[in-house]
């Protein structure tokens, strides 16, 4: 393929991918569109994890603290203090960032796996204030997320919306504010992996050493890109607030900080795509297999003693994690790629075998 | 001063419980150099086999199905898993290893469901009291179980061949192979051990005071990481300390709730994560864990 089609034809999948996102919600009913929202979200998230994880090889089960972080910064912003709601969005990201700086002496210096056990400590505190600072939390029971409000435009299902007859509530508003977002924070994470920043975080990853006598200034980097990851986490939780409308702490635990190492696993580590293919699979699976779990063998409807969907769900990610490392280094990106490198090859393959034999042997 | 005592010694007690689990955690460190997420798991496993037997086998036959049944968990886990990961960085194993508990510990929790499930010892609720404290019977036989499980474990380390090929290969695994030790026994080892370890802590974290093994169990098993990593990771003296300063916080923190409610209701699960924070920003490496040395 020369570089002249290759180009187009990412251009158009780019093209269709785009298209098909804006149609969307003119077509998708609520649930679907929620679920879409949910993933967007996620992907956000998973793409900051993927700096942390999958380019620079820190592990962190923190993230959900992040996301709790955010999503509680925003509501207390604009509900408590008062804020326009925008400002309050970018503040909470900020908070978030803060947050991440704070933990910076131990993201900087611990490395891999042993920053990941440090980062449990993120979520066993965030969850001990999340349920005992009850006057900014609202303690178990949580707060009411107030609807984002951009430019006298609300994010809510009143004042009525109709565009060519589809009914515009809050779910199709966001969704536009979902795909704009989630669009941001991809552009500018695969400025920061295709630049600089992305080689140095990558020559850490591969040998921590040798990236120091190279000039990169390790701790610093690793601090860095904690922060940085932490930002996308508080963006993901600002966005997964809007979309809930409402901010619980039970949300907020390990379990979610597992959801998203599952996602950049399945997806592919260090890289955007990656990050936000996993997003999706790792989302749209429970909700998959809820709506359709009646036509499926193995899965029951919840509390009759089978495996409910959201069980087999867990287990369907959670045995994707282990197939992937073993069999499909490079997640699901990984497989895609291989798959294109495979098909021109097979051509060449055949072209070959039908070519006559070569007259020059001797 | 009563409570104190009473505190100190159940925090001692369970305390030597997480040093259990941590050291287990620790070995599978030292033999393959991976992170285990899956420990929660395996001693949730453990501690479901003990619970489900016991009415059938009775508790003796029970306790040891348990053991061997979380040391095969373990092994397996290594022989499928681990074994067959590929991968360049061991962080990548880690994560494999969060995969495979993912899968346990829904599958686990699926059959618990919102069951409490006794463990059937025979110690029950009894006390012992001496003068003004009491103690309860079962936080003793655990302090005098994990503390010879924890003897037997380091002269086992010490003087066995088994122990010379774990020491031999967590110093440096190419040179070990190069001498006649076969790693990928030593590795199957090690997790088995640790799950066997496991067990045993499952059973004594889910007797008196505690109702019983329910789906949170695995939750408190997760207080055994900070005690390894608190300690160093690398080193089973830091287990035991870690477990032991684990321990002792907790159960402190939660006894004392009355006088410290400014730091909010629960505090006691939170503390151990706040004790490891503050250890690590002094020693990044762990109270007794090695700062490797690196060479270019």
């Amino acid at each position: 393929m020369s570089r002249r089609t290759r180009w187009i034809a990412s251009a158009a999948v780019w093209g269709a991918v785009t298209a098909g996102a804006v149609a969307a919600p003119f077509y998708l009913e609520g649930f679907w569109l929620q679920t879409g929202l949910f993933a967007m979200s996620a992907a956000v998230g998973a793409i900051g994890i993927n700096l942390l994880t999958g380019a620079t090889g820190q592990l962190s089960l923190g993230h959900a603290f992040f996301l709790a972080v955010g999503a509680y910064a925003y509501v207390y912003l604009s509900s408590d203090v008062g804020l326009p709601t925008p400002l309050a969005a970018v503040l909470a990201v900020a908070a978030s960032g803060v947050a991440g700086g704070l933990f910076s002496p131990i993201a900087g210096r611990l490395k891999g796996a042993y920053l990941g056990i440090a980062t449990l400590a993120l979520i066993f505190g965030g969850q001990h204030v999340l349920f005992n600072a009850e006057t900014v939390t609202g303690g178990y029971n949580g707060r009411a997320v107030p609807p984002m409000e951009l430019f006298g435009f609300v994010f809510a299902d009143s004042p009525e919306v109709v565009v060519f007859d589809v009914p515009f509530g809050s779910l199709e508003r966001l969704w536009f504010l979902g795909l704009v977002v989630l669009g941001c924070a991809a552009l500018f994470a695969r400025g920061v992996l295709r630049g600089r920043p992305g080689l140095a975080m990558n020559a850490i990853r591969d040998h921590e050493i040798a990236a120091g006598v190279m000039g990169v200034p390790v701790a610093r980097y690793r601090a860095g890109v904690f922060v940085v990851s932490s930002m996308y986490g508080g963006l993901a939780g600002v966005l997964v607030a809007l979309v809930f409308q409402r901010v619980v702490p039970d949300y907020f635990g390990i379990l979610l900080s597992l959801d998203y190492l599952a996602m950049i696993v399945i997806g592919g580590l260090g890289s955007v795509a990656g990050a936000v293919i996993g997003a999706a699979f790792v989302s749209l699976l429970p909700q998959l297999l809820t709506r359709y779990g009646d036509a499926l063998p193995l899965v029951a409807a919840p509390g009759s003693g089978g495996v409910s969907p959201a069980e087999a769900a867990r287990i369907l990610y959670g045995a994707a994690v282990v197939t992937v490392v073993l069999f499909l280094p490079g997640g699901l990106l990984g497989l895609a790629s291989r798959l294109r490198r495979a098909i021109p090859r097979i051509k060449e393959l055949r072209w070959a075998n039908s070519a006559p034999e070569p007259a020059s042997r001797r | 001063m009563t409570t104190f005592v009473e505190l100190l010694v159940n925090g001692v007690s369970v305390g030597a419980v997480y040093a259990l689990i941590a050291l287990g955690f620790v070995v599978i460190f030292k033999a393959t150099e991976v992170v285990n997420f899956t420990h929660a798991s395996l001693l949730l496993a453990g501690g479901y086999l003990i619970a489900r037997l016991h009415p059938v086998v009775g508790f003796w036959a029970a306790v040891s199905a348990g053991v061997a049944g979380a040391a095969v968990v373990g092994a397996l886990v290594e022989f499928l898993v681990i074994r067959r990961g590929r991968v360049g960085s061991h962080g990548v194993l880690a994560i494999v290893t969060i995969g495979v508990d993912i899968l346990l510990t829904t599958e686990l929790t699926r059959q618990i469901g919102t069951d409490v499930l006794a463990m059937g010892d025979p110690w029950r609720d009894q006390v012992v009291r001496l003068g003004p404290v009491t103690i309860a019977e079962t936080r003793l036989v655990a302090l005098g179980v994990a503390a010879a499980l924890i003897v037997a474990f380091l002269l086992a380390f010490k003087f066995t061949g088994w122990g010379v090929a774990m020491r031999a290969t967590a110093e440096d695994a190419e040179t070990a192979a190069l001498m006649g030790v076969r790693l990928g026994r030593v590795s199957l080892s090690a997790w088995a051990v640790a799950g066997g370890l496991a067990a045993v802590a499952a059973l004594f974290l889910c007797v008196f005071p505690t109702p019983g093994l329910d789906r949170s169990t695995a939750a408190a098993a997760m207080k055994a990481f900070p005690a390894a990593i608190l300690g160093g990771l690398d080193s089973t003296t830091g287990a035991l300390a870690g477990g032991l300063i684990v321990g002792v916080t907790e159960t402190m923190m939660s006894g004392y709730q009355g006088q410290l409610a400014f730091l909010g209701r629960g505090i006691g699960d939170a503390a151990p994560y706040l004790v490891m924070i503050a250890i690590l920003l002094f020693r990044p490496a762990g109270l007794f864990g090695t700062k490797e040395p690196a060479r270019v």
